[in-house]
């Protein structure tokens, strides 16, 4: 078998992913969850008399906990596999992340392993945070607003 | 009306991101960071707060919005006592959510083993 012939054969069996139809399907469920956050925050606000920017810190908390706990059940492993961005976008990719990776290094010890990895997945968020926090906020300390 | 703008927003940062995913070589990191920077430069105009006037929770929940919280923290700090303001107000807003998340994944990683 020579190289050309190896690669067609490794095209064969290559996955073919629909990449239309992922993308729909991750609007469709995307908006989904945008939708039920917009119902919760409408809830908390009415039934806890709370405004409506409490409200919208403890939607992002609802949804935070639920990820974690689904996480360590195992079965946010398995949506996540299959809706992807649907799931990663949301703060529930955060949540997940950092809780994943608690679980995965607990065998190591509570501070090697726990301690030093639980920011491995989800501390690029925050690095690239507070980048921007001094990049935009000097541009617009400079410019005045 | 807001539900429809929940919808919409919440759908196309999703569906950008799967888009991005799909075609080219980056990792799920990769585009969360991407889209955390820019959460915070539609702050720094203003955008930012005019969508979640029309989008509701539905630009909270993504991960732009919170780019958006850690940059609109620190502003609001930095309007009140100077340049000082940038290093003291950036977490204001978003201390809530990290400091569940931190403690949560411990309990939970000190209770379940992982399942695979």
């Amino acid at each position: 078998m020579n190289n050309n012939e190896y690669q067609e054969f490794v095209k064969n069996y290559t996955p073919h992913e629909n990449i239309f139809k992922n993308a729909l399907l991750t609007f469709i469920l995307g908006g989904i969850i945008g939708v039920l956050s917009e119902l919760l925050l409408e809830g908390y606000s009415i039934y806890l008399n709370l405004p409506r920017k409490e409200s919208g810190i403890l939607v992002i908390l609802t949804l935070i906990v639920i990820s974690s706990i689904l996480t360590a059940l195992g079965v946010m492993d398995l949506l996540v596999s299959k809706f992807k961005s649907a799931l990663l976008i949301p703060i529930t990719g955060f949540a997940h992340s950092m809780t994943s990776a608690s679980l995965e290094y607990r065998k190591e010890g509570l501070v090697t392993g726990i301690g030093a990895n639980i920011f491995k997945l989800s501390g690029t968020v925050i690095l690239y945070g507070i980048v921007s926090v001094y990049f935009f906020g000097i541009i617009r300390l400079i410019l005045g607003w | 009306m807001i539900y429809l703008g929940s919808f919409l927003y919440c759908g196309i940062v999703c569906m950008i991101s799967q888009i991005i995913l799909d075609n080219t070589n980056l990792t799920p990191g990769h585009v969360t960071s991407l889209f955390v920077v820019i959460g915070g430069f539609l702050d720094i105009f203003g955008i930012y707060d005019k969508i979640v006037l029309y989008c509701g929770a539905g630009a909270l929940v993504p991960i732009t919005s919170f780019g958006h919280l850690l940059v609109h923290g620190a502003m609001d700090m930095a309007g009140d006592i100077g340049i000082m303001g940038l290093t003291m107000g950036a977490f204001n807003l978003t201390a809530a959510g990290i400091t569940v998340a931190i403690f949560l994944s411990f309990v939970l990683a000190l209770i379940f083993k992982p399942k695979h």
